[in-house]
């Protein structure tokens, strides 16, 4: 099956301004999801540059913005894609190279919710128990690779990305206020009681509708907000 | 001056609520003076007057505008808030929209509450 794709060039060492490129490759019957097609364009131009690791919806590396909506290359199938296939790199955040995109940002808000278990209670012999209910809480919140297709995808991150946290940040906040092993609670929601930090999200949802994992930032967000509630009235 | 990213102002959870509050509020209003205007009084200058003449559809008016009013600060500060970057300018919209929306307030009770 031969495949036309537009894909986003710019090296800033030798370009003024970034470009969009034609390619025309033949694929083989194998060549199902999208990175295969890119890995194949790579070996006919090896200056095309771009993320990808696992290449399994995994790892998070390879997502870039596929004919304007966020996704991972890597499950997304080439049969379904309207050509050209228009390919470019996430919105939002500076561009190092091509689909490279420099994610700085994007992990800064991510570190700034603290996103591990904060227990100062003595450390238990073995792991720390949680019923299978309460473990059942983090379902939906833990499932987060991290590929900043959300956040990317969210126009008030874009507005204020050194200020809003960002679905992908508010998500896990999320995961660790719900997680009966964490203690830190107030501090958490303290941390995200802000103009910005938190209430820059206008459920606008781009966030649940790119998510190559299917959860629901909005959701979590929702229930930040609704513990809030809970705690001043 | 030092470039610091400035956040934690602590405030923001009351807006949001207000601005949820202040809807359910608008909403019934809209939803009130339709079904009236519809159903009681008839759709006619007659009918509008009449209807405006009582004290509690006055009350209820002014209180729904403050409600219209609140809702309106808090979202258009909002817009401010994502989109004008400089301190400055943002100051001067936000202080702008205040008394706009202040100027409103007090030509709505001078509509309402003034002479027929």
């Amino acid at each position: 099956m031969k495949m036309h794709f537009k894909i986003y060039r710019f090296n800033p060492d030798v370009d003024q301004k970034p470009y969009m490129q034609d390619y025309h490759v033949e694929l083989e019957p194998a060549d199902k999801k999208l990175l295969d097609a890119l890995v194949r364009l790579k070996a006919v131009d090896d200056t095309l540059t771009f993320r990808r690791s696992c290449r399994e919806g995994v790892c998070g590396s390879d997502a870039m913005n596929i004919n304007g909506k966020n996704g991972l290359a890597c499950i997304t199938d080439v049969a379904g894609l309207k050509q050209p296939v228009e390919i470019r790199p996430l919105p939002g955040l500076p561009v190092i190279r091509d689909l490279i995109v420099d994610m700085t940002q994007f992990f800064k808000q991510y570190h700034s919710i603290k996103p591990y278990l904060i227990n100062e209670g003595p450390k238990p012999d073995r792991e720390r128990l949680q019923s299978p209910e309460d473990r059942k809480e983090l379902d939906g919140l833990y499932e987060c690779i991290l590929c900043a297709c959300c956040s990317t995808s969210c126009p008030s991150f874009w507005w204020n990305p050194d200020k809003f946290v960002g679905p992908a940040g508010l998500l896990a906040a999320y995961r660790f206020i719900a997680d009966t092993r964490d203690e830190a609670t107030t501090e958490r929601l303290d941390n995200l009681e802000d103009p910005y930090r938190l209430f820059r999200c206008h459920t606008i949802m781009n966030c649940v509708d790119v998510c190559p994992k299917e959860l629901n930032p909005t959701k979590a967000i929702g229930k930040i907000k609704d513990l809030m509630v809970k705690r001043i009235v | 001056m030092v470039n610091r990213h400035l956040t934690g102002a602590h405030y923001g959870l009351r807006d949001w609520l207000v601005q949820r509050l202040t809807a359910v509020v608008i909403l019934f209003y809209a939803a009130a003076m339709i079904a009236f205007l519809l159903l009681a009084v008839g759709v006619s200058f007659e009918g509008w007057k009449a209807l405006f003449s009582l004290v509690w559809v006055k009350v209820l008016t002014t209180v729904s505008m403050l409600a219209l009013l609140w809702h309106a600060w808090i979202g258009m500060r909002d817009i401010w808030m994502d989109y004008i970057k400089p301190a400055g300018v943002r100051i001067a919209m936000h202080t702008l929209t205040a008394l706009w929306l202040i100027g409103s307030l007090v030509y709505m009770i001078k509509v309402v509450w003034g002479a027929q």
